[in-house]
């Protein structure tokens, strides 16, 4: 017999003291816990006051914070994937496709086109998280590949920004080859001595990494972005034991020689406006 | 030739083989085949075509990882003459899970370059089970180099895993390693023919396949992802690696299909490791051939190998 009960208090309660997030008025980071005013992250481009923790943020948003407002043409929106494979999983490619693009409202994980970064043209992609991890297929490689063609072409420089889990399982060999295209692709910039720049932001891992984003000939990270070639949770398997603390940060990356510099978003712009302004001779 | 390792859907053969033996060592040394014997062996040879006529593609994943398989060095061994291994990236160390150096393939210089297994435990620990570390996709690069600087080609045969996802890997930049081979590889001006001989594991296969002729042996796989690798993500089971296998498309005959591969080459029925002369013969021929091949692109090696790629990977394009 139990003498004392607990009474179980229910979510409906109006009593209930217990804290509440308002949808959408406050976020919680995911770096320090500390629930924030929205408003006031936003305001601080995405990016936690307190531990300067950078948000996973939308591929527009991040057009918005480096290019000259309205300087934005996009390129390639009809690309659509076609799922080579007729893939299904515990789900059919199509549907995941479909519920991708109405979250998102883009067509695939990558939004291109030519922009401005402090009235300098640059031919630029960013990748969209939340459009299936980011991962690459047939059409984000295509699209990079045109980014690094429309570069080479009108001779200006060319930024691809990632976040990206890797290859799209879903597309099989096809999204593997992605990987040579797009590495084709600079090697042709290379040739012509147009410059690329590649800026990581968290997460960048697998097939990503392992072609064009550590092939910049300036690599850039947002603080704290996990990168790498295997996710951690495979070491971890592999090795079998825990990973140290750090670990495929940017900042490891930074103190390994792997990337250049790491810039927090607010200074992003600035930094890239500088770097292309020398690299191009003025 | 018989399967010393047979695999589990090797049953139904392996017991007629088994009679096979056990007549066979019950009759006197040199005693003609008696009718019973003959009809065991039309059967076996038959049992032995069905089964390997359809198999179904994690069927070949197995057979691809098999035991007794030949390896890269294998190859090198039965294919080419003089070959003089060449070791070391000049910048860190020598990984033993790729192979590489100078070699003669019918009397012409080449450069050949492989992902090498182990077969006994020792090997394997010391080849890392096939799994390259950054310093050997940096080795097969300088090689690389090194061939395009001597005008030889370059012959790359692939059988890994997957590149290491180890600590040591990631700090000395696996990535950046893949990324550059790919990279330099599109641009290196000189013949590129690759074979996968067993498994192409993801990134860590393309990073030595990026050729002019990329070719298969029949029952070799190449894939974005391991079977079992897929069936833990996208399955939510590991148990699935069969229906990943097959949703995957990674045999030799699918990439064909597809336009990813250039040429299936034939393997003995029944796996390279049950007549692994004949699989390095016609390993050999296909090699040859392919690089004849080559010699005639009019367009140029580069240009050529840009094109090929540049292609690749299918999607559907509304007019904007």
């Amino acid at each position: 017999m139990v003498w004392f009960r607990k009474k179980k208090v229910s979510s409906t309660d109006p009593n209930d003291r217990s804290l509440k997030v308002p949808e959408g008025l406050w976020v919680k980071c995911a770096n320090c816990g500390e629930i924030i005013y929205k408003k006031e992250v936003e305001r601080n481009l995405n990016v936690c006051p307190k531990c300067d923790y950078h948000f996973r943020i939308s591929a527009r948003s991040r057009l918005a914070v480096i290019l000259d407002e309205g300087s934005f043409i996009e390129h390639d929106e009809g690309l659509i994937a076609s799922d080579p494979l007729e893939f299904k999983d515990l789900k059919k490619y199509k549907e995941r496709l479909k519920s991708s693009q109405k979250k998102t409202g883009l067509s695939d994980a990558f939004v291109s086109g030519v922009g401005a970064i402090d009235s300098k043209k640059v031919s630029i992609g960013v990748f969209e998280f939340a459009f299936m991890g980011g991962s690459m297929g047939a059409v984000v490689g295509e699209k990079i590949t045109r980014v690094l063609e429309r570069g080479a072409e009108a001779g200006i420089p060319a930024l691809v920004i990632s976040s990206s889990g890797g290859a799209r399982m879903q597309e099989g060999i096809h999204s593997l080859m992605q990987m040579a295209k797009t590495s084709a692709a600079i090697a042709r910039l290379r040739e012509l001595g147009v410059p690329y720049i590649s800026i990581l932001t968290d997460p960048t891992t697998g097939g990503v990494t392992a072609s064009f984003a550590m092939l910049g000939d300036i690599i850039i990270a947002e603080p704290r972005a996990l990168i790498g070639f295997a996710g951690p949770r495979v070491i971890e398997q592999t090795i079998g034991e825990k990973l140290p603390e750090g670990f495929q940060r940017a900042e490891y990356l930074l103190e390994h020689g792997m990337i250049d510099m790491i810039v927090d978003r607010k200074t992003m712009k600035r930094t890239l406006s500088r770097v292309i302004s020398m690299l191009s001779g003025t | 030739m018989t399967n010393k390792h047979p695999l589990d859907f090797e049953k139904p053969l392996v017991e007629i083989e088994k009679k096979i033996e056990d007549i066979k060592n019950s009759m006197p040394d040199g005693a003609p085949a008696t009718d019973e014997l003959k009809k065991l062996r039309r059967k076996a040879a038959k049992v032995k075509k069905d089964i390997f006529a359809k198999l179904t593609p994690y069927q070949v994943t197995q057979v691809a990882r098999h035991r007794d398989r030949p390896y890269a060095l294998d190859y090198i061994e039965a294919v080419f003459d003089d070959f003089v291994e060449l070791h070391g990236d000049r910048l860190f160390g020598d990984d033993p899970a790729i192979v590489g150096g100078l070699a003669r393939l019918d009397g012409e210089p080449v450069m050949v370059i492989g992902q090498q297994k182990g077969r006994t435990t020792k090997e394997k620990l010391f080849r890392n089970f096939g799994m390259p570390n950054p310093e050997g996709y940096r080795k097969a690069l300088r090689l690389m180099h090194l061939a395009e600087r001597s005008k030889i080609p370059v012959i790359t045969l692939i059988d890994t895993p997957g590149a290491y996802p180890g600590i040591g890997a990631e700090e000395r930049g696996q990535a950046e390693a893949i990324a550059r081979n790919l990279r330099e590889m599109a641009v290196l001006n000189t013949p590129i023919v690759s074979v996968v001989i067993g498994e192409g594991g993801s990134g860590g296969a393309l990073a030595l396949g990026v050729a002019d002729r990329v070719m298969m042996l029949t029952y070799s796989t190449y894939s974005v992802i391991s079977p079992e690798g897929c069936a833990a993500i996208l399955y939510k089971d590991a148990a699935k690696a069969d229906v990943a296998a097959k949703a995957l498309k990674i045999t030799a005959p699918d990439l064909a299909e597809m336009g990813f591969v250039d040429a299936v080459i034939e393997e003995p029925m029944g796996g390279a490791h049950t007549d692994p002369d004949k699989a390095a013969r016609n390993l050999k021929a296909s090699v040859l051939e392919a690089l004849a091949d080559i010699r005639t692109d009019s367009l140029g090696i580069v240009k050529n190998r840009y094109e090929k790629f540049r292609k690749l990977g299918s999607f559907a394009e509304d007019a904007e």
